[in-house]
């Protein structure tokens, strides 16, 4: 954890494989005792952000496989550097290698990095997610792209005065500041339950929910703002002022907001069943 | 940051919703519509008792002294079953103007009987041509020796039907638009060349539109400053705004009850509708509004009281423009997932619906409160700002 704190070292999610997105539970990365107190993991990961970078991986493996697919999980720390480990970054929409497949063949690792107990790896990543749910909620990097949103349309001319006076793109941006302002104002109650001590509940849904929308539309305000600059992609050769620099590959990237931590959909049937308890199939 | 209640204020809550449920159900408004006055006044006399109606007074007049937080828990109760009494025009509007404005004597003479509830008032601003300027103000006050003459008409006035007495915005001086030259006058609709034309509106409730026809008041019929009220009237429209909001949760929150329920009894299919993946989600984007609505509200309730413009103007359109989105959002859907049933009077939806609307509209509606929005120095890079 120090290395954490101090950024020396770099972790990724091991969660995602090809057959186990939406339904994680299904994963099938499997970990073996190999008789002399460690695991031999096998299988593959994808959605790996930066596992390229990363030092170790905290990885959820089967440890169980005659379980009831949530029981039969557990949650290992594995470092990077094993043999065995395997990265193949893939290129996102947005220009960036964030995303990584990562391979795992006959991976030993000590059964140390074992967090909690063998197969409880799903009450823990289930926390993780209400965490990560929270930081997908990305109030700062909202507010961030909506003030760049006001600088391009205030830089931008429209007729005698800006951009940001032509009444439609004033009043858009308005709407979509108040609507960060309203998400802003329930982040808080989050963070005011969370100083209480309790830990993020179904509740964090709707901070991922609202909070991943409205970056995307953050983006897609600055792309309609920047009209035909939005053709550019790199601005190697100036063709764009600075401010509406890397708009486009974010607003490429932004669509991944609304997928990943879980997806908007999966969030929606977890309020469903945990907060409206709406009767099951 | 701290949101949670402080015990008093969990009391307040707990009372007004155990107030609601017991002495005023939605079946009560339901038989109230037909009614010419539309509420009653034994019930107002008991919210008197239980110092709701003092809540935002100080203490000289008998009040409670509480912040608006403490007033939005009432108004989120109330709004639960949409009690009638006129608690938004009395306490909020009205009650709000004699406190900010008012001497020692007209808040002693006006607000004390509205404490015990003895007395309901009104707030007369808007004016049909005005649409949500409050500083566009054609109803005159001329100088008449020590006194004026009141002539000019207000529209949609909030138990303007039955209030003991009015609070009047009237322009003393300036063109018909112009923010200096508006004060605010009591007035007493039983004085000659008052004509008050009782109404009820869509929701269900009673309002009047009221016509001054050379009314005379005395010097000291006038609330607060000559020519300067518009800021009154701006902080007591804003309480107005806040107040809507926080009934507005009420309303939100009931809506998205009803329509939970529903989806768990309601069989089609050989099944329990709720168990549908659209129908699931369409709740989950309705509770997802709900509580964003509830955010501003909470925003709107700890700014209302807040002496700084800025901070104030920005929170309250923030949460009145939200309101707008999500209770449009909540009451419509609500409706649809009832299917036929939501659209007959028998239902209690239509009701909230109603309701929804009234508060959508009054006070500055999405558009005026967006455009109130961009044009404060806060969306523009000065203090108080978001981006």
């Amino acid at each position: 954890m120090p290395k954490i704190l101090d950024g020396s070292e770099v972790w990724c999610q091991g969660y995602s494989e090809p057959n186990a997105g939406s339904d994680l539970a299904s994963l099938q990365c499997r970990a073996e005792d190999d008789g002399k107190g460690n695991f031999v993991v096998n299988g593959q990961k994808t959605w790996t952000t930066y596992a390229q970078y990363a030092d170790w991986m905290f990885c959820l493996v089967r440890t169980d496989p005659q379980a009831k697919k949530q029981a039969g999980i557990s949650f290992l720390l594995i470092d990077m550097k094993t043999p065995g480990v395997l990265v193949k970054p893939m290129l996102t929409t947005g220009g960036t290698p964030a995303f990584c497949e990562t391979f795992l063949e006959n991976v030993v690792v000590a059964g140390d990095t074992l967090v909690g107990p063998l197969n409880g790896g799903w009450t823990i990543a289930k926390s993780l997610l209400g965490h990560e749910r929270t930081l997908i909620g990305a109030v700062g990097t909202s507010r961030r792209a909506l003030r760049r949103v006001k600088e391009i349309a205030k830089a931008t001319r429209f007729g005698d005065a800006t951009l940001l006076e032509h009444p439609g793109i004033r009043s858009k941006i308005a709407r979509l500041e108040i609507k960060l302002r309203a998400h802003q104002m329930t982040n808080y109650r989050a963070i005011a339950s969370a100083q209480l001590g309790h830990a993020p509940g179904p509740e964090s849904s709707i901070l991922k929910i609202r909070g991943s929308e409205i970056l995307q539309q953050c983006f897609e305000l600055a792309m309609e703002v920047m009209g035909h600059d939005s053709l550019a992609w790199q601005n190697d050769l100036g063709v764009i002022p600075a401010a509406e620099q890397n708009i486009a590959p974010s607003f490429n990237y932004t669509r991944a907001t609304t997928i990943y931590g879980g997806s908007n959909e999966i969030q929606k049937n977890i309020i469903a069943k945990l907060v409206l308890r709406l009767p099951s199939t | 940051m701290d949101f949670e209640l402080t015990p008093d204020q969990k009391m307040i809550s707990e009372s007004a919703a155990a107030f609601a449920r017991r002495e005023s159900p939605i079946t009560r408004l339901r038989a109230l519509r037909a009614d010419p006055i539309g509420y009653s006044k034994a019930t107002w006399k008991k919210m008197g008792e239980l110092g709701w109606l003092g809540i935002l007074l100080p203490a000289d007049v008998g009040g409670f002294g509480g912040s608006f937080v403490d007033a939005g828990l009432i108004l989120e109760a109330l709004g639960s079953t949409l009690v009638p009494e006129p608690f938004l025009a009395s306490v909020v509007l009205a009650g709000s103007a004699i406190r900010l404005a008012g001497s020692d004597a007209q808040r002693e003479r006006y607000l004390g009987p509205l404490v015990t509830g003895d007395a309901t008032l009104a707030f007369a601003y808007a004016e049909s041509a005005a649409r949500y300027d409050p500083a566009h103000v054609t109803v005159r006050a001329k100088k008449d020796g020590s006194g004026y003459r009141l002539s000019g008409k207000k529209t949609f006035v909030l138990n303007g039907h039955a209030a003991d007495v009015m609070v009047v915005s009237a322009r003393t001086s300036g063109g018909e638009a112009e923010p200096r030259g508006v004060s605010l006058f009591l007035v007493d609709p039983r004085e000659r060349g008052v004509r008050v034309q009782p109404i009820k509106t869509m929701d269900g409730h009673h309002a009047a539109m009221v016509a001054f026809e050379d009314v005379a008041l005395g010097a000291e019929h006038r609330l607060g400053d000559e020519d300067g009220a518009l800021a009154t009237v701006e902080r007591v429209l804003d309480y107005g705004s806040a107040a809507a909001c926080a009934e507005g949760v009420g309303i939100l929150r009931r809506s998205l009850d009803m329509t939970v329920d529903y989806l768990g009894t309601r069989e089609q299919f050989g099944v329990k509708i709720g168990s549908f993946q659209a129908l699931q989600h369409r709740a989950v984007d309705m509770f997802v509004e709900l509580e964003t609505a509830r955010s501003t509200s909470i925003l709107a309730s700890i700014r209302a009281d807040d002496d700084d413009d800025i901070e104030r103007k920005a929170a309250i359109s923030t949460a009145k423009v939200q309101l707008a989105v999500s209770g449009r959002f909540v009451t419509q859907q609500a409706i649809q997932l009832h299917g036929g049933i939501g659209v007959t009077d028998e239902h209690d939806i239509g009701l909230y619906f109603k309701r929804m609307h009234v508060l959508n509209a009054l006070f500055g509606d999405e558009e005026y409160h967006v455009a109130r929005y961009a044009s404060l120095p806060s969306f523009h890079g000065g203090r108080g700002g978001v981006a």
